[in-house]
């Protein structure tokens, strides 16, 4: 199970390794924020979503990450509607994006995108809007899910929301017998050699987000939208990290064998490594500290030129049931949008709700900053923050 | 009569111009046999090498990540002048210069046992003993490594079961540079073996005729024989090393970084195929410098 889900996490790596948005200056401005008032319209605003779904056209052909369409809820969904799933899985966002061209030139009828490609195939016009009422299971989904800033833009619904996962403190028990309360401790000179953190360059956001509450007076508001002076403030920070740091972790595998033979003892990680470890007898447990968490995020969109939106709107409709959403959540470690997965997921594995945090209360979702591609166009407009390709560069410099 | 005559006549010519050809222009028959593999070099080998050397004259639009073709020297200026990358191209280089003499230094001995001193039957047995780590995956023996020294792994439990305190080289770069020499060890044993085979015996004698003491003999006189092997030798391990990307991101530890990880970054990560391609060019060169060093010592003659 654990080598089956390790390449499909690593592929995660890629999902926010994204270059900087693709759109146009004109369409960006504000747009990046929840679609308030500022935000411009996408050109497939005025495409009108069905009312209804037809029949099923006998085939579906998907781009997703590895593992999103696993046989056992493939099976039964297509001995039910009669669609035939075709599958292309994809390396990064990045690819998605590139195979969603054109509006998936006829080719792909959805893609499961992740928060940093979303921004970039609607403003492309590659994904048009879809109508929730359409989900009966939209109307369990956890509320921040319904309409993210990431897939929803002045009310039009761009894509239903599918699962997500935050980026947790994980630490030793031994060490940390008390939680942590601050990620404080990864930056902290008594723990040298200790700490790992993911080799990434989006961990850029996670000192960002460390220093808005910590260093207020730099003004920093979105992780992901940093000026030159926030960005410089948050590499000065993972540089003094650095000598701190036993390993930067590359697969999620990795960072377990870390915990497990006592090289590290406080790390940044995700809910899975929680998990293998805890089965595995470690004696560790994460936590979100009090500066919040980042998190990922991935929804299904369809496709503007997409041939069989009748079995789109039934898969998506099928992956959105309690059932499905716990058993992808399980298979791959991540945690379904949709509330009543809970049960099902105790049926499955007990005690893994509360383990994924799928019955997390709605403030949860205020503590955690889901990852977005950092672009050069601020909230405010103006072309003064730092775009991807300098995240990169940085992160060079401080892992070097 | 004349009908056959003429027949026979005209299956010949039939039959004859392509020997005929062959035997006026002499040079069209090793042209035809060289043909298809230089082909495949220049099309396949050259033609990617050259597309690379272009390609990071280019820049990337910040915003689009679009490849921008216009000619500047940027991509060069940024790895000249940012510390960063000089401590990376400084490590791998120090680092393949390491595990090159490391290996140097050990199969130098085994290699000589092999060839001069072994039994044919040990020499079997060393030969097979030599290659068989070749035989396992490379991720399985660099995975070995980590289980060995890692805190709680064969080599502290064995410090500490004698009384001594752990040694955590576990995730560091003396970690590498133990795989590295390791895992490229037998591409080092085996053309030094070649070279030493080739030294005659009867120099040896004629050595010890003279009066010289068995390390004399080795040191004046098999081991100036010897070092073009060595040296080709070094190209292996040199040039492995420098361009590994993996063992670093396994055994490596924090500041771990070679050329090729960074390389790995730009075009999986960062979409910025230009600056890859840059740095991608700094192995090429060190490489070019390395071979014609080798060549002035012989090395290709040895292989």
């Amino acid at each position: 199970m654990r080598s089956t889900k390790a390449p499909a996490l690593w592929s995660r790596l890629g999902t926010v390794a994204a270059a900087a948005l693709l759109m146009a200056a004109t369409a960006c401005g504000s747009t990046t924020n929840s679609g308030g008032p500022t935000a411009k319209e996408p050109p497939t605003a005025k495409i009108a979503p069905p009312a209804s779904i037809g029949a099923g056209e006998g085939q579906l052909n998907l781009v997703l990450w590895d593992g999103y369409a696993d046989k056992s809820w493939v099976d039964p969904f297509t001995a039910a509607t009669g669609c035939k799933v075709n599958q292309k899985p994809a390396g990064s966002s990045d690819e998605m994006v590139s195979l969603m061209k054109d509006g998936g030139a006829g080719q792909w009828d959805m893609v499961s995108a992740s928060g940093d490609a979303d921004l970039r195939l609607i403003y492309g016009g590659d994904v048009k809007p879809m109508n929730t009422s359409l989900i009966p299971d939209f109307n369990n989904f956890q509320t921040y899910f319904k309409a993210p800033p990431y897939n929803t833009i002045l009310g039009v619904h761009y894509g239903i929301s599918l699962q997500w996962g935050p980026n947790t403190l994980l630490y030793s028990t031994k060490k940390f017998p008390q939680a942590p309360t601050s990620w404080s401790v990864i930056y902290d000179p008594a723990n040298k050699g200790l700490v790992t953190v993911p080799d990434n360059p989006i961990q850029i956001a996670d000192a960002a987000l460390y220093l808005s509450k910590t260093q207020p007076n730099l003004g920093i508001k979105d992780p992901y939208e940093l000026t030159q002076k926030q960005f410089d403030a948050s590499v000065a920070l993972l540089k003094q990290q650095r000598p701190l740091i036993k390993k930067y972790w590359a697969l999620a595998t990795d960072e377990i064998t870390l915990f497990q033979n006592g090289d590290v003892t406080v790390g940044a990680a995700w809910p899975f490594q929680t998990i293998q470890l805890k089965a595995a007898g470690a004696a560790v447990a994460d936590t979100i500290p009090t500066e919040g968490a980042t998190g990922w995020a991935d929804t299904w969109m369809l496709a503007t030129k997409a041939t069989h939106p009748n079995c789109a709107y039934l898969w998506t409709k099928w992956v959105s049931t309690p059932k499905v959403q716990a058993m992808q959540a399980l298979s791959f470690g991540e945690t379904p949008v949709n509330t009543k997965a809970c049960a099902e997921m105790e049926t499955l594995q007990a005690g893994s709700c509360a383990q994924y945090h799928a019955d997390a209360p709605g403030t949860y979702f205020n503590t955690v900053k889901f990852w977005k591609t950092p672009i050069a166009t601020c909230d405010d407009g103006t072309d003064t923050c730092v775009a991807y390709k300098d995240w990169q560069a940085a992160w060079t410099t401080i892992t070097a | 009569m004349a009908v056959t005559s003429a027949g026979r006549l005209r299956k010949n010519r039939g039959a004859a111009p392509l020997q005929a050809l062959l035997w006026r222009w002499p040079w069209v028959r090793p042209a035809l046999l060289l043909i298809p593999p230089l082909a495949w070099f220049v099309l396949v080998y050259l033609t990617s090498l050259v597309l690379l050397l272009v390609t990071a004259f280019w820049t990337i639009d910040t915003f689009t990540t679009q490849i921008v073709q216009v000619w500047n020297l940027d991509n060069f200026r940024i790895i000249l002048t940012e510390p960063a990358y000089r401590l990376i191209i400084g490590r791998t280089v120090g680092i393949a210069a390491l595990v090159t003499l490391t290996d140097a230094v050990l199969a130098f001995p085994f290699a000589y046992y092999m060839a001069k001193v072994a039994s044919r039957r040990t020499q079997t047995v060393l030969f097979a003993a030599v290659l068989l780590p070749l035989w396992a995956s490379y991720l399985a023996r660099v995975y070995a490594w980590i289980l060995i020294l890692n805190h709680s792994g064969l080599l502290n439990w064995s410090l500490q079961s004698i009384g001594l305190p752990p040694a955590n080289i576990g995730y560091t770069n003396t970690a590498m540079w133990l795989v590295f020499s390791y895992i490229w060890l037998p591409f080092m044993i085996i053309p030094t073996y070649a070279a030493l085979e080739r030294v005659p015996d009867s120099l040896l004698e004629a050595a010890a005729d003279l009066g010289a003491r068995r390390w004399r003999a080795v040191l004046d006189v098999v081991l100036p024989l010897a070092m073009p092997g060595v040296v080709a030798g070094s190209i292996f391990t040199f040039s492995l090393t420098l361009g590994d990307y993996i063992t670093p991101i396994l055994v490596g530890g924090a500041g771990s970084s070679f050329i090729g990880n960074v390389v790995y970054s730009n075009i999986g990560i960062a979409n910025n195929v230009p600056f890859a391609a840059a740095l991608a060019m700094v192995p090429v060169a060190i490489m070019t410098v390395y071979l014609l060093g080798a060549k002035r010592l012989g090395a290709f003659e040895a292989l």
